[in-house]
């Protein structure tokens, strides 16, 4: 099996697309949130909303790990930067949000700063191991697909003893914020496309509480096949009113998810307040660091406190990570925010709502 | 001789820089006019001419498929291959960072001038010069080029709604093959840059039918496209099902997230031809190796606007990419 090229398959996309025609009830407004950066952009990437009928709408939410980073958290990072000797690993994305002064990691680093990208946390520890003499600080955003991998990392580090290796503590996990946009009385979604990674580690428990509520919950992967289907499978539980959590990305994803991910999660991190940018804070939804990891907390090895602070006049990333409004509908969209020029984080990260719509409409 | 590092000396004009001309550059670059080792060449040109220059500062400098050596050559030939010339004299730069080793150097410029020979170009001119540490880990190349203009292809208003866009090559393997051999992004792959020669693809079709040409390199085929549109009053159809790209550049461009339209080349470029010539144009290409992989990809058309046809038949949107190409989280 080709696992991109078969799932972009385009005679079965078609067929597909006939069924969601025939099947959708003109009377219904489908509306269905996906709240995966990856398949905001998919979902652009292949068209998507283009191929569908007018009532199946597809609303992007709160799944760009960047992007639902607040401002206090990002401008803490400049902080860390501009007032240590650190050298500051992180993922791509993060070197193009801006910090309150207006200035972002590329910036900083054509200013001396060293700043490196990395895609795993593991060659994180790996690096503060090769050079004991500098001090590293990573960067530790994302959801549950990302945690156990950062969790590993200080598995690893505490295991070598290494001192010179903290890491900010950024995650966020789904459940949460799943509830708070059931509970939104301005919101009327129908179903979810569920997150396709986060659903790897997780599995399927995390979603029940959406089926249980009366939406319909598809896991879903990213490619044209996997989100044509789950639209079809979406539609058809709002159709009968039997709701339940369906896996259709059984090819990757197992129902129990990874029991050993979690395990690892677990034994570092504990369910902590977080603020969400948009949606405010939220009890239990960020990965904060246990006491026995707590010497690898940078926030707290470094003497810096997460400000709150406010959104930048007249950007709306909140309403837009709600679900509230398309991107076009801010009106900072396309004049003063800009991929070369983002004022909120939905534009800077690749995966952000306005970045997609921007890049692919 | 293996160890031996380069050191101030050979930037300064003694004996030493007079030691590495004769012995490294003359070697590779061997031709009656460089030989001649006068302040600046003489060069017996006839007709109107074009006139490029470029710099190269790759990282890595050598990597799977080439180097900095290989890539300033065809780089620069390109540039002019692509504007409808002949390439005929380069001039070659080099700015080496003191203590890099002399053996790598020798190494980049027997490639420069291996490229050179291949592609039928002479390196007529140059200069050396060694810089002390300063951060800079591999050296810098400058050149310029000149070439015989056979047929202006640089031409905006050549272009018409209903020309065909042919695409010379599969692309995105020299950006992937790059990012994939950077310092700690620890990625193990095979790909090769594809950096090449484009002058046969004009040799061979002798440039019937070409209302235009562009090398695809930084910001890929999408970058080309959004130029090309913002300068005329047209706009593009791409069908995504036609673009030519390898399957293990495919899947590591979905791992990192990257649009492989927006990823470097240096062995690909787009023709903009006649409708009605486009697939004897296809054929010709085709039947020359940096071409083998050649592909009608789409059309021009009169809405301002650069768009893809995916494989479901949706239509979105080419942007002009913008800055960095960064990895994606999860």
């Amino acid at each position: 099996m080709k696992l991109i090229t078969d799932f972009r398959n385009s005679e079965l996309s078609l067929r597909l697309i006939r069924k969601i025609e025939d099947e959708s009830v003109s009377e219904c407004n489908y509306s269905i949130m996906e709240v995966c950066g990856t398949h905001t952009v998919s979902i652009f990437k292949y068209g998507i909303r283009s191929v569908l009928p007018e009532n199946v709408e597809l609303i992007s939410g709160p799944g760009c790990p960047v992007c639902v980073t607040s401002q206090g958290e990002i401008d803490a990072i400049f902080r860390i930067v501009n007032n240590n000797d650190i050298s500051l690993l992180t993922f791509g994305d993060l070197m193009k949000v801006t910090g309150s002064n207006g200035e972002n990691l590329i910036d900083l680093r054509s200013e001396g700063k060293d700043i490196r990208v990395l895609l795993s946390p593991l060659d994180a520890v790996k690096t503060a191991a090769r050079e004991p003499d500098r001090q590293f600080v990573f960067v530790g955003i994302g959801f549950e697909t990302t945690a156990p991998a950062i969790a590993s990392a200080l598995l690893e580090a505490k295991k070598m003893g290494i001192s010179n290796f903290s890491i900010l503590p950024y995650c966020k996990t789904m459940p949460e914020v799943l509830g708070c946009l059931l509970d939104d009385p301005k919101l009327d979604i129908k179903g979810f496309l569920c997150p396709g990674h986060v659903s790897v580690v997780t599995g399927k428990k995390i979603f029940q509480p959406l089926a249980q509520r009366g939406r319909a919950a598809v896991i879903t992967g990213f490619e044209p096949l996997d989100i044509l289907s789950s639209l079809l499978h979406i539609i058809r539980q709002v159709n009968s009113g039997d709701y339940c959590v369906y896996n259709n990305y059984s090819r990757v994803v197992d129902n129990a998810g990874n029991e050993k991910a979690v395990q690892i999660m677990n034994t570092v991190f504990k369910p902590s307040p977080a603020f969400w940018r948009g949606l405010g804070e939220l009890d239990g939804s960020g990965l904060g660091l246990k006491e026995e990891f707590s010497a690898f907390n940078s926030l707290e090895k470094f003497n810096v406190k997460v400000p709150r602070i406010n959104e930048k006049k007249g950007c709306r990333c909140g309403d837009v990570l709600k679900g509230y409004i398309r991107p076009n509908l801010c009106p900072l969209y396309g004049k003063q925010c800009t991929p070369e020029n983002p004022v909120g984080p939905c534009m800077v990260s690749s995966e952000g709502a306005c970045a997609a719509y921007y890049k692919f409409n | 001789m293996e160890d031996k590092k380069i050191t101030s000396a050979l930037g300064s004009g003694g004996k030493s820089t007079n030691d590495f001309v004769k012995d490294i550059i003359c070697k590779h670059f061997g031709n009656n006019i460089l030989e001649n080792l006068g302040d600046a060449a003489y060069l017996d040109m006839k007709g109107e001419l074009s006139f490029t220059t470029d710099s190269f500062v790759v990282e890595p400098e050598f990597f799977p498929g080439g180097d900095i050596g290989k890539l300033s050559v065809y780089g620069t030939c390109n540039d002019l291959s692509v504007s409808g010339a002949k390439p005929k004299f380069l001039s070659f730069s080099l700015i080496i960072p003191e203590g890099y080793k002399f053996s790598d150097i020798e190494k980049i410029v027997e490639s420069a001038g291996a490229a050179a020979k291949e592609a039928g170009v002479q390196i007529v001119c140059g200069d050396t010069k060694v810089i002390s540490a300063s951060g800079l880990k591999s050296p810098l190349v400058n050149t310029a080029g000149i070439g015989v203009v056979r047929k202006k292809l640089n031409d905006y208003s050549k272009i018409k709604a209903g020309d065909k866009i042919i695409l010379t090559s599969d692309i995105a393997r020299h950006g992937m093959c790059i990012i994939s051999k950077r310092e700690g992004l620890n990625i193990e792959s095979k790909i090769e840059s594809d950096c090449a020669d484009l002058n046969p693809l004009f040799e061979v079709s002798d440039y019937k039918g070409i209302n235009f040409a562009r090398d695809a390199t930084r910001g890929g085929v999408a970058a080309v496209l959004n130029e090309i549109s913002d300068k005329t009053d047209l706009g593009f159809l791409v069908d995504e099902a036609q673009i030519p790209l390898r399957d293990d550049v495919k899947y590591l461009c979905e791992f990192l997230g990257f649009d492989p339209l927006s990823v470097a080349n240096e062995g690909a470029a787009l023709l903009i031809v006649d409708s009605a010539s486009a697939s004897q144009i296809l054929d010709k290409v085709k039947s020359v190796k940096v071409g083998e992989n050649a592909a009608l990809i789409g059309e021009v058309c009169s809405e301002k606007k650069v768009m893809l046809k995916t494989p479901i038949g949706g239509i979105r949107n080419v942007e002009m990419p913008v800055g960095e190409l960064l990895p994606r989280i999860c």
